[in-house]
């Protein structure tokens, strides 16, 4: 039995290594890389009902072991993906899941119905977590009222299981997970990225154009692991980890503290090869700390937190 | 795609400016106007231009700007640096006809690419010559290098050397019919609508990834689209970006 395949709804991964949204485009450029079959599945950037060109550059900005990104949802538009990128996808064994976004409930709802109908598509990835669009994306995922009923929404109108992606812009993230969990989501992706600013001393002016982005990286994956595990212990349905894996030892981090599988976004721009080194690295680090299968460990950090937000 | 190159020399060539020799692990022939994404900094790797190979060697000219670029002039002599690359597409040296009137302009940052531009052009026996404009005369570098290649005019800002004013002032586009030009923005709008027939300009922009996938250093273009700078460019035709 492979000790690396972890089973979720609609997902059937040969390992848990998935490259986050946003963080490897619709795969064409890591494809020149390596072979997209050794993923257990791909998170492909966002789509929106129409195309959009995103936010003016400058877009990124780094920080102590951190990156500020306000892309803004640029892409071809949920039809440009289904007729210009899916169909490249679809010549590889790996899972897709495709991150939807929106600036209205209707918008989310148009573009799942259309892209979950693709078969190329195993699950609908629910962005209700951008930091850096001005409608939409965020505001849906800091409310739990709004956020189940989103949550519900979408689901009445896909043919593909529902992982919603919570924001760690929250006052509960247990709050919102449980929200979503009781509107039908099928499974949890955490966390998105953290809202924050850089200034230009130079200038006086923040160095984003949009002023405010997200951040993700290294600097991040305490609190991503500290969020999942309080999530893990109070849902039921699986959560894929992420926020800031850079190396082998982080993603079993994230399953002890209760994800089932694990994204990686920013690392990819620091080596463009990490899943394919992650997925190579596991079986040994898991021989060396006595790790069977790899789900083995799943959760076994759990415990009460003192401050549980 | 990720090699690991080896310090062979450093040494400061202009106020804040460093030029780095590395040894590539293979001879390489690589197109100039590429660039390199150094692995330099606390996280992000950084873009660098080449500023010449010649055989296994290959050199960076930059300024001390930020954190990855004073790391970088701290390198000593057998150090190794993780650089992915070469990547993006550079000037067309190898499309431009034999009797090509060229000129190469370069704004102080955006020397470097220009230097290993001329150099293979002088190879190919085309005539080209380069403006170089700086902002003061403590900060010129490669002025020699250059002027062994072909002619070369140095402007300053100050006035302290070569001609007292921007790269423009020292421009005469009736005398060419090709420009490459790489610099800071306001130099490069400033040539963009000049009247010069083929016009490719090398721009620079803050990017993640290097290789097209995160939409970091998208530039807009006139037929309302867009370009990535890391992957379609650095260099593009003038008039395919909107500056």
């Amino acid at each position: 039995m492979n000790r690396l395949h972890v089973t979720l709804p609609g997902l059937n991964l040969k390992n848990p290594i998935i490259p986050a949204s946003g963080c490897f485009g619709f795969g064409e450029e890591f494809a020149k890389l390596y072979d997209l079959s050794l993923l257990g599945g791909i998170m492909i950037k966002a789509a929106t009902g129409e195309e959009r060109y995103g936010n003016p550059t400058p877009r990124v900005a780094e920080s102590g072991m951190g990156m500020l990104n306000a892309i803004g949802l640029q892409n071809p538009g949920v039809d440009g993906i289904i007729a210009h990128k899916l169909p490249f996808l679809s010549q590889f064994d790996t899972e897709v899941i495709a991150n939807v976004a929106g600036s209205t409930a209707e918008e989310y709802e148009t573009v799942t119905r259309r892209i979950s109908q693709d078969p190329v598509v195993k699950a609908i990835e629910l962005n209700i977590s951008c930091p850096n669009v001005k409608s939409g994306g965020m505001q849906f995922g800091t409310d739990p009222m709004m956020a189940a009923e989103l949550t519900k929404r979408v689901k009445a109108v896909s043919d593909k299981p529902v992982y919603v992606k919570l924001s760690p812009n929250v006052t509960s993230i247990v709050e919102m997970a449980q929200a979503v969990e009781q509107a039908g989501a099928d499974g949890l992706t955490m966390i998105n990225t953290l809202v924050g600013m850089r200034i230009d001393v130079r200038t006086g002016q923040p160095i984003l154009a949009n002023r405010i982005g997200g951040l993700s990286g290294p600097a991040i994956k305490p609190i991503a692991v500290r969020m999942i595990h309080d999530v893990a212990q109070a849902v039921e349905i699986p959560i894929i980890g992420m926020g800031g894996v850079m190396e082998v030892d982080d993603v079993l981090e994230m399953i002890y503290a209760g994800a089932s599988a694990v994204a990686v976004g920013t690392a990819n721009f620091v080596n463009p090869f990490i899943c394919q080194e992650l997925i190579s690295a596991l079986p040994k680090r898991m021989d060396e700390l006595g790790i069977e299968h790899i789900l083995d460990i799943r959760g076994k950090a759990y415990g009460a937190t003192l401050h549980r937000a | 795609m990720i090699q690991l190159l080896t310090v062979v020399t450093r040494r400061q060539i202009a106020t804040g400016a460093t030029e780095l020799i590395c040894r590539l692990p293979e001879v390489a022939d690589i197109e100039p106007g590429r660039f390199m994404h150094l692995r330099v900094g606390p996280l992000l790797r950084r873009p660098i231009s080449i500023a010449n190979v010649e055989g296994d060697l290959i050199t960076f000219l930059f300024k001390e700007i930020g954190q990855g670029t004073k790391e970088l002039a701290r390198l000593r002599p057998g150090d190794q640096i993780d650089a992915l690359g070469p990547l993006g597409n550079g000037f067309p040296v190898h499309h431009v006809a034999r009797e090509a009137r060229i000129v190469l302009v370069g704004g102080g940052i955006g020397v470097p690419p220009l230097y290993y531009t001329m150099r293979k052009l002088v190879e190919r026996g085309i005539a080209c010559e380069a403006i170089l404009g700086f902002d003061t005369a403590s900060s010129v570098f490669y002025e020699d290098e250059f002027r062994a290649l072909g002619p070369t005019t140095v402007t300053t800002v100050d006035g302290t050397a070569g001609i007292r004013g921007f790269v423009t002032a020292a421009l005469e586009p009736n005398r060419f019919d090709t420009l490459f030009a790489c610099g800071p923005e306001p130099m490069l709008r400033s040539v963009q609508h000049i009247s010069i027939e083929h016009k490719f300009l090398s721009i620079e922009n803050r990017m993640g990834c290097g290789i097209g996938a995160c939409f970091a250093c998208v530039c807009p273009t006139p037929d309302g689209h867009y370009v990535k700078t890391c992957s379609d460019g650095p260099v593009f035709r003038a008039e395919e970006v909107i500056l």
